[in-house]
């Protein structure tokens, strides 16, 4: 069942388009990760589908009972957020925001799926300490439980492992996978480390000047992908 | 020294004077960790230079209401619009609230499309009201001491001492209703101030929020604009998160720390500015100065105590 489905889309800004004629679809449970250079126009798809940004042409659309308010967004950190003054639990709970709509305060039920997520991402022994105190891995961890508060269903991540060493790096990336394989959430992931995109998506959108966008298995043996999986051949295993 | 403060509160000015103060101190406190975190703090003191402009056309249209209101009839209507007329000679609030909450509107759309050129347009907007203000104040003179005018504006030097019955119940009123939207919105001016693009993308209404942020800045600059004066109005809001940031670090310790911080400050000056006949808005400030001070060095010590 497709959740996501974007027809011949452009973008771009003011008129000038990056990316036209781009076409494709996310079903539930599916592991996209969305691969190219810098400059090709990552980003700007990420923003759009997340509705931050319209698209010149084309159109997008949520299928599966998905609005578009359900996205759990895994956003780049910014660098407010690096000497913000707050807890591990103020930052998950604000996760809830979409759930709680007009209510002003967060209900009991609210709390509850904040530290349900912040158990799964194994973060709970954080709650009280602050953010800034966390290490990247950490802090990562913690945007990723705040993200589940906000859907169970489709999670949007933004070069998530930027910046984290090898072994942080890889505890992420099975991290994210468990929450794909067990608790079946779909997965679209921006990502500059193509051999980790193709050890872990089932699916590959490969954008620039040549599109790309089929199964993973499918990509591997494309002439697009070679350049890139010959380069790092070794870590593609 | 007791039997001196009693004498002087025997005076009803002196008592509103510190309600009034204790309000404005609530308030712009509440805001400053917003504003210190989203990087905001030009645009409060962008506004509090509109406030000062807008309070000398305010002076200017003052003599021309009263010169039309003086040509008014004495039908219905007229009487009635000769009532709301001196009702906003008496109270500057009613021009100077509109214009400076315009103005927040204005900052907050050209800061947010293009950082460079919205600073430069926040620097034009604040220089050129403060230019105007002092040009205004020069040309149409309230009363012969112009320069002492032009001091109480920007200093308030004495502004608080003189607050009529309606201003301290505008005061009164605006304060509370500052302080309900903060209390209401409180979860999701956090979610909005951490992480604009989350909000945005769990479908909060991020826009709306920075408006509403915005406009109850521009409320609070012109609450404030009587305590401290218009230059000394960023301090207020600045100096208690800045110090409650050093010392706490979940947000809701630094909101109640910064509250409670401004307070005891804001109460602190006005008792030392009646007792040693200090200005008012600058002992204020010194005060806050003095508690930024004490909370760095505490935070240093405790950091240092952490590591050992």
């Amino acid at each position: 069942m497709a959740q996501l489905i974007c027809k011949d889309l452009s973008l771009g800004y003011e008129g000038h388009a990056i990316l036209s004629g781009l076409s494709f679809s996310v079903s539930a449970g599916d592991y996209l990760c969305i691969v190219g250079e810098n400059g090709s126009g990552k980003s700007t798809l990420m923003k759009t589908i997340l509705g931050l940004q319209k698209p010149l042409a084309g159109s997008i659309e949520w299928g599966g009972g998905l609005k578009n308010s359900e996205i759990g967004y895994l956003p780049q950190q910014t660098a407010v957020q690096r000497d913000f003054p707050a807890t591990v639990w103020e930052i998950v709970l604000s996760g809830c925001q979409s759930r709680a709509g007009r209510r002003p305060f967060y209900s009991r039920q609210d709390k509850a799926l904040a530290r349900e997520n912040m158990e799964k991402m194994d973060v709970t022994q954080f709650a009280r300490r602050c953010y800034r105190e966390l290490s990247g891995g950490q802090q990562q961890r913690v945007l990723l439980a705040r993200a589940l508060c906000a859907t169970q269903k489709l999670l949007l991540l933004d070069e998530p492992v930027t910046g984290l060493d090898p072994k942080v790096t890889l505890e992420l990336y099975q991290l994210i996978e468990r929450l794909n394989r067990q608790d079946k959430v779909t997965v679209i992931m921006i990502s500059h480390d193509i051999s980790s995109a193709v050890r872990y998506a089932s699916h590959i959108l490969h954008i620039g000047q040549n599109v790309f966008f089929g199964p993973t298995g499918d990509y591997v043996h494309s002439e697009l992908a070679r350049p890139f999986l010959a380069a790092k051949g070794g870590q593609a295993q | 020294m007791i039997d001196q403060l009693t004498m002087y509160f025997s005076f009803p000015f002196v008592r509103y004077a510190l309600i009034v103060g204790t309000l404005i101190a609530l308030c712009s406190s509440l805001l400053g960790v917003t504003l210190v975190l989203k990087r905001f703090s030009f645009i409060g003191d962008g506004l509090s230079h509109v406030a000062f402009g807008a309070m000398a056309v305010a002076g200017v249209l003052g003599p021309v209401l009263r010169e039309l209101k003086l040509r008014l009839g004495d039908s219905g209507f007229e009487t009635g619009l000769a009532s709301v007329m001196q009702f906003m000679i008496d109270n500057d609030m009613v021009f100077i609230l509109p214009v400076t909450v315009l103005c927040a509107i204005l900052l907050l759309r050209t800061g947010q499309n293009t950082r460079i050129k919205g600073d430069a347009a926040i620097a034009m907007i604040s220089v050129g009201a403060l230019a105007m203000g002092y040009m205004l104040l020069n040309l149409f003179p309230k009363s012969s001491n112009v320069s002492s005018d032009v001091c109480t504006s920007l200093f308030g030097s004495t502004s608080i001492l003189t607050l009529t019955v309606t201003e301290v119940w505008l005061c009164v009123g605006l304060s509370l209703a500052v302080m309900v939207i903060f209390i209401l919105f409180y979860n999701r001016i956090f979610a909005v101030t951490f992480d604009e693009d989350f909000a945005r993308a769990a479908g909060t209404r991020v826009e709306a929020y920075n408006l509403l942020i915005a406009v109850v800045i521009a409320v609070i600059i012109v609450l404030a604009m009587n305590l401290v004066g218009s230059l000394l109005i960023s301090a207020l809001i600045i100096f208690p998160a800045i110090s409650a940031m050093r010392m706490f670090r979940s947000f809701k310790g630094v909101t109640i720390c910064s509250a409670v911080l401004s307070v005891s400050c804001a109460l602190l000056g006005i008792l030392i500015s009646i007792l040693a006949g200090t200005p008012v808005g600058s002992t204020i400030v010194a005060a806050d100065i003095a508690a930024f001070l004490i909370f760095s060095i505490l935070a240093r010590l405790g950091a240092g105590a952490r590591k050992a």
